[in-house]
């Protein structure tokens, strides 16, 4: 437990609630960052715009805070890159299918009180939780 | 113009949360996701921290007839769970314990100037292509 930082990740946390927050409050929208980031490519023009700002401003977090801010962001090698592309590829198809991920169901449909959310947070956490173990602990890989 | 720029900034606020609170760092996501190993509890508190705003700041917005910028809220109705929910968030659960990013951090580190983010953006937007290939192609 020496890794622990409750402090950082409640303030982080609160900024996200914060953001969901506003986005519903001005604009009526939840802030599920897949179907956000999906919706540019799929859907009618008038509703890609405020969604790329939405990723715009999220990656310029990311470069602010990492080269303006403390920073210390590395790549993380400890997966391999086939690994990598797999992983990926599956939390970008299995949000899909699931209608969100730890945004939009974790923090906006829990937030609501949605059944389905609740489950699905359950059920990808789980899921996430048993890959972790097999991975680490009954396959030996390093990650 | 109000609304991407409300868009703008609640994206700058996102991803500073993602950033402070280091869920943007994989190695982070995945000890917390290792309870079996040296578990690192942090992340709950993200999750946590985050639900303290929103459970009470939703109950209050949508008591509201409109959103201030716009006509009305554009909710999913969400009460049916079913094998597409419960599959769907198998395989994302499967993908996440594997490379330890879910969507918010890859796009957020994608402004890090690392490799390895962009090589998860692309494979994570394939995912998304690959799944409107296969089921939401429009008759």
């Amino acid at each position: 437990m020496e890794n622990f930082t409750p402090v950082s990740a409640l303030i982080g946390g609160a900024l996200i609630g914060l953001s969901a927050t506003l986005l519903l409050l001005f604009n009526g929208r939840l802030a599920g960052v897949s179907g956000i980031l999906s919706g540019i490519f799929v859907q009618p023009a008038g509703d890609r715009l405020w969604r790329l700002m939405f990723v715009v401003g999220m990656i310029a977090s990311g470069f602010l805070y990492q080269f303006f801010g403390p920073g210390g962001f590395e790549n993380y090698t400890d997966v391999s890159l086939p690994v990598l592309l797999v992983g990926a590829f599956l939390v970008g198809f299995g949000t899909r299918m699931g209608g969100g991920c730890t945004s939009g169901h974790g923090v906006c449909g829990i937030g609501r009180i949605s059944p389905r959310s609740i489950t699905a947070t359950f059920v990808f956490m789980g899921a996430g939780l048993v890959t972790v173990y097999v991975m680490r602990h009954v396959l030996g890989v390093a990650q | 113009m109000k609304q991407n720029l409300l868009a703008l900034i609640a994206g700058l606020l996102f991803g500073l949360g993602l950033c402070v609170s280091e869920m943007a760092s994989p190695g982070k996501v995945l000890n917390f996701l290792d309870v079996a190993g040296n578990w690192d509890p942090s992340l709950m508190l993200v999750m946590g921290g985050a639900l303290a705003v929103t459970i009470v700041a939703f109950r209050l917005i949508l008591k509201r007839q409109t959103p201030l910028f716009s006509a009305d809220f554009k909710l999913p109705d969400g009460s049916n769970v079913d094998k597409r929910l419960l599959l769907g968030a198998t395989l994302f659960g499967i993908g996440w314990g594997l490379i330890g990013y879910c969507p918010g951090p890859v796009i957020t580190a994608l402004g890090f100037g690392l490799t390895y983010p962009v090589f998860a953006f692309v494979a994570m937007v394939a995912g998304f292509m690959v799944h409107r290939l296969i089921f939401e192609r429009n008759p």
